[in-house]
């Protein structure tokens, strides 16, 4: 094996049998991800009579927004008809607060466990962990007659401490991960300076923590934008978010069904998770792993 | 409170595990126990072995590799009543999958499974592995990308084929990233509720009924009777999940952070 | 700034610091055993020792940022034990350069004067200054991140020096630099010593560091304090074969054997004479001891009655000097020597070992005879 001596025989072909494999095998997938999106988009922008008589996968005709105009304010749920708009700003109102509250509970408990040697922070640790891990399903009875007990059944403030509540585990984490990851001198540095606990939270820890708290918004707008299960329980008939009223629009539906204003439905509620995702790209993914390695 | 004999108000009357007796008798309770095993099994084999192949294949510096990975992914990023609406829609009997094939000839074929009571658990399957197998990705290509690129050319050095190499060395390096991306889905699957009730609701009949929902309508379609049950289901689902995922992976944690603690 | 303060006789100055009887320890596991400790006001004190020996913890007392399980700290005459950090009169630098990521230069030097509440004219004053000692002016306006390692431990030495405290503390401030900015900032930091007189205690592992730098030493070792002395007592009288080990580049040489009548030691081949030994007691025949010498204290004595000749095994150029590698008996010692003198493997040279050099343990306890 002498390194200056020609290689010898041909060249090996690049494009093996493997490889060929690989590059059917990832578009064959990407079609199979992609196509349910696709449908969606051609089905809402469909009339009915051309939904019965062509393929689900054939193109629209004609450009017609109709579907998306009935399903974003006439499309019925029960009695009232005026559409998916309602729930769409019903999510925006429980969603605003809800980020802001989870995302800023979390980062101050996050900052506790990391830097002060707080008295049950075992404990509370242990406790969070298991919220994190168990099924919703277990804690809905008692919340509920917890918040009819408070008085804060049924209302905007009533879900907004739900998904604080929910939030607070994977909030906690992501945050206590994030200050873990500093030097404890730095701490250190500012006790010596003089700075207390709230200063040395917002002066010198939390602007250090702004790209993950991006992470933890990406994170709890999705998660709460998409939840269905606690809008439903805690929210009441007044206040009811986006995928709630879309389930009960497509349910409710009387008569034929109007696959076009379903699905136009079904994209709306799907358009604002889908543009955070388009749009935070990496960001997201790195929200999803920060997430994921829990503990 | 699963031991009580429990009305809206809940009272203290201790009635042993009667409850506990019942719910094992009851027939929907029994479909759902089951549906969940035989989803859970489904999904999480075919999710993980997606979701690998899919990273694994990534990994192989292919062209247009964040572009793939936005379109594995981006089904994740939707609420589970979006995606079990449109495949309910891609699935429907007379205008969906099936009027395709019929329409290209295959006038033999049936995909109606959506309505097959024996089948249409095979639906929710098909659904949470496309919402998932991106997660799974993601979280698989992030251990990959950790891995010493020098272990593939110690394979290749060695002789040992790209497959080969993939299960047998790399695969077990991922330990951390499987048991990671099991706990994350083990618990969806346990919690999944929006996905029967936008698919299936439960139908047809009971035949798609999952622990989740039937805690939910328990809870709150049945009034008094029905509550002892739910939290009857609520407990032995919570133990489960407790039994199967959560004592696991703190063993694994603790002994993992116990390693490193001696290194 | 400190220099001229005049101290008043009779009163306890500003920077002395004394520790009384402290103890420390994590749950059942002990960092510190009852360590008493006194620092004179503008002393340079050393902890030196190795890793995991209680220094650091020890420091970290002194600052608040540890609390102790007994005994008292005092600082300039106060009890600190039960105070805050920033109420100790203390200043503190730390290893990692531990700037605030976010804020300027001028920020991180000014944030503990703004939280103590002190009048902007002031802090910029004393920034000013401080900037222009450590001469990082024309930094002020930049965040760490555009900083080189050297300039954010001179920002971090800043920060603590505009606090004007009696008493700065350093807990390994130099072993995250290169060895070239590690002796200048060394330097600098003796010279800041010299200029300001404020007492200083700083935490090393390194030898070198602390023999340069302390007026004391005190070398640490499992939670204890084993000798406290000026390094030249450290490096010349080591109260154990553990300090004489730690202190001192390149390493004493040992030669393990035992006493013999009339104040002679005895090895392996060896047979040498203690006239001139310094000994702290008596020296009972038959005692197991090792034996220590410092390689630049064996000379060459060509023609000397007492000089042995003994085969050289290996050297070692260092510079302006070398290290010779000769062997005595059954062990191999290194002997310092100008780096032109002529020599060539397997020479026989005349060496000497003067007694009154030597340094004599027990061999079990390790502790000096």
């Amino acid at each position: 094996m002498n390194a200056t001596v020609q290689p010898s025989g041909r060249r090996p072909a690049r494009l093996t049998t493997g490889r060929i494999g690989l590059y059917a095998f990832l578009p064959i997938s990407a079609l199979f991800f992609l196509t349910p999106l696709y449908v969606m988009m051609v089905t809402s922008l469909k009339t009915m009579p051309e939904i019965r008589s062509g393929s689900i996968l054939s193109w629209p005709s004609a450009h017609n927004l109709d579907a998306w105009v009935r399903a974003s304010s006439q499309a019925c749920t029960g009695l009232s008809c005026n559409g998916i708009q309602t729930g769409f700003w019903n999510s925006v109102r429980i969603l605003v607060p809800s980020v802001a509250a989870s995302i800023a509970v979390g980062a101050v408990t996050g900052y506790t466990l990391s830097f002060w040697r707080a008295r049950g922070a075992k404990t509370l640790f242990a406790a969070l962990m298991i919220v994190a891990f168990m099924p919703y399903q277990v804690f809905i009875y008692p919340l509920v007659r917890l918040f009819a007990m408070a008085g804060v059944g049924n209302s905007l403030l009533g879900i907004v401490l739900v998904h604080t509540i929910f939030g607070l585990p994977t909030m906690t984490l992501l945050f206590r991960n994030h200050f873990a990851a500093l030097p404890m001198e730095l701490f250190k540095a500012a006790r010596v300076d003089g700075a207390g606990f709230w200063r040395i939270f917002l002066q010198i820890m939390l602007p250090m923590a702004v790209p993950i708290a991006v992470v933890a918004m990406i994170l709890q707008v999705t998660g709460i934008w998409n939840d269905f299960l606690l809008g439903l329980v805690f929210t009441g008939c007044r206040n009811l978010p986006m995928t709630v009223q879309l389930n009960n629009i497509v349910a409710s539906s009387q008569g034929e069904r109007l696959y076009n204003v379903d699905m136009a439905a079904t994209m709306l509620t799907a358009l604002v998770p889908l543009c955070i995702y388009f749009i935070s790209g990496r960001w997201f993914v790195r929200g999803i792993a920060a997430g994921a390695v829990k503990g | 409170m699963s031991l009580t004999a429990s009305r809206m108000l809940p009272n203290n009357n201790f009635v042993g595990l009667r409850q506990y007796a019942t719910l094992i008798d009851n027939g929907r309770w029994q479909v759902s126990v089951v549906n969940l095993a035989l989803f859970g099994v489904l999904f999480l084999a075919a999710s993980l072995v997606l979701g690998f192949i899919l990273a694994a294949l990534i990994d192989q510096r292919v062209r247009a590799e964040s572009l793939l990975r936005s379109v594995f992914l981006y089904p994740f990023s939707m609420s589970f009543i979006v995606i079990g609406l449109a495949w309910r829609w891609l699935l429907d009997p007379t205008l969906g999958i099936e009027k395709l094939l019929h329409d290209i000839g295959l006038t033999g074929a049936h995909f109606d499974w959506l309505i097959r009571p024996d089948r249409v658990i095979f639906t929710l399957v098909l659904t949470a592995v496309w919402h998932a197998s991106g997660l799974v990705m993601a979280i698989m290509l992030a251990g990959l990308r950790g891995i010493d690129r020098e272990i593939w050319n110690a394979a290749r050095v060695d002789g040992i084929s790209t497959w080969r190499t993939l299960v047998f060395i790399v695969a077990p390096m991922l330990r951390g990233s499987f048991a990671t991306a099991f706990v994350l889905l083990a618990t969806s699957v346990v919690r999944l509720y929006d996905l029967s009730v936008a698919t299936t609701n439960g139908g047809p009949g009971i035949a798609s009924e999952l622990p989740a929902k039937f805690v939910m309508d328990y809870l709150f379609d049945r009034g008094n009777i029905g509550l002892a049950a739910a939290a009857a289901a609520a407990a032995t689902t919570m133990l489960a999940t407790v039994a199967m995922v959560v004592a696991p992976w703190f063993y694994w944690q603790t002994r993992r952070s116990r390693q490193a603690g001696m290194a | 700034m400190q220099h001229e303060l005049p101290v008043p006789h009779g009163l306890v100055r500003p920077g002395a610091v004394s520790l009384r009887g402290v103890e420390i320890a994590y749950g059942s596991f002990r960092v510190l055993d009852r360590l008493d400790l006194e620092v004179a006001q503008s002393e340079f004190l050393v902890l030196l020792g190795p890793s995991g020996c209680g220094k650091s913890t020890l420091l970290n007392a002194v600052a608040g940022l540890t609390e102790v399980d007994a005994g008292e700290i005092w600082v300039g005459g106060r009890n600190v034990t039960w105070k805050e950090p920033k109420d100790r009169g203390i200043a503190m630098v730390f290893q990692s350069y531990t700037l605030y990521p976010r804020m300027t230069v001028r920020g991180n030097m000014s944030f503990g004067l703004q939280v103590a509440g002190i009048a902007r004219a002031e802090i910029q004053r004393r920034v000013r200054e401080a900037a222009a000692m450590l001469r990082i002016e024309d930094l002020l306006d930049r965040k760490p991140a555009e900083l080189s390692g050297g300039q954010r431990q001179r920002v971090a030495i800043g920060r603590a020096l505009v606090r004007e405290a009696a008493v700065c503390l350093f807990d390994e401030p130099l072993s995250n630099l290169d060895a070239q900015l590690r002796t200048e900032l060394r330097t600098e930091i003796k010279r800041l010593h010299v200029r300001l007189g404020a007492t200083m205690i700083f935490v090393t592992h390194d030898q070198i560091e602390a023999l340069t730098l302390a007026d004391r030493i005190a070398v640490m070792r499992d939670r204890r304090i084993q000798q406290l002395g000026t390094p030249t007592e450290i490096y010349t009288r080591p109260v154990s074969r553990f300090v004489a080990t730690f202190v001192g580049c390149p390493a004493m040489g040992f030669i393990a054997g035992h006493l013999v009548e009339g104040r002679r030691f005895k090895a392996d081949g060896l047979d040498l004479s203690l006239d001139g030994y310094q000994a702290l007691g008596e020296m009972a025949a038959g005692r197991p001891v090792d034996l220590g010498i410092r390689p630049e204290h064996i000379t060459l004595a060509p023609g000397h009655p007492e000089a042995i000749e003994a085969p050289l095994e290996l050297v070692e150029p260092m510079g302006s000097d070398l290290l010779a590698w000769v062997r005595l008996g059954t062990v191999s010692l290194a002997m310092r020597l100008p780096a032109e003198t002529p020599l060539s493997l397997g020479d026989r040279l005349p060496v000497m070992l003067p007694a009154s050099r030597f340094n004599l343990f027990d061999a079990a306890s390790g502790l000096r005879i």
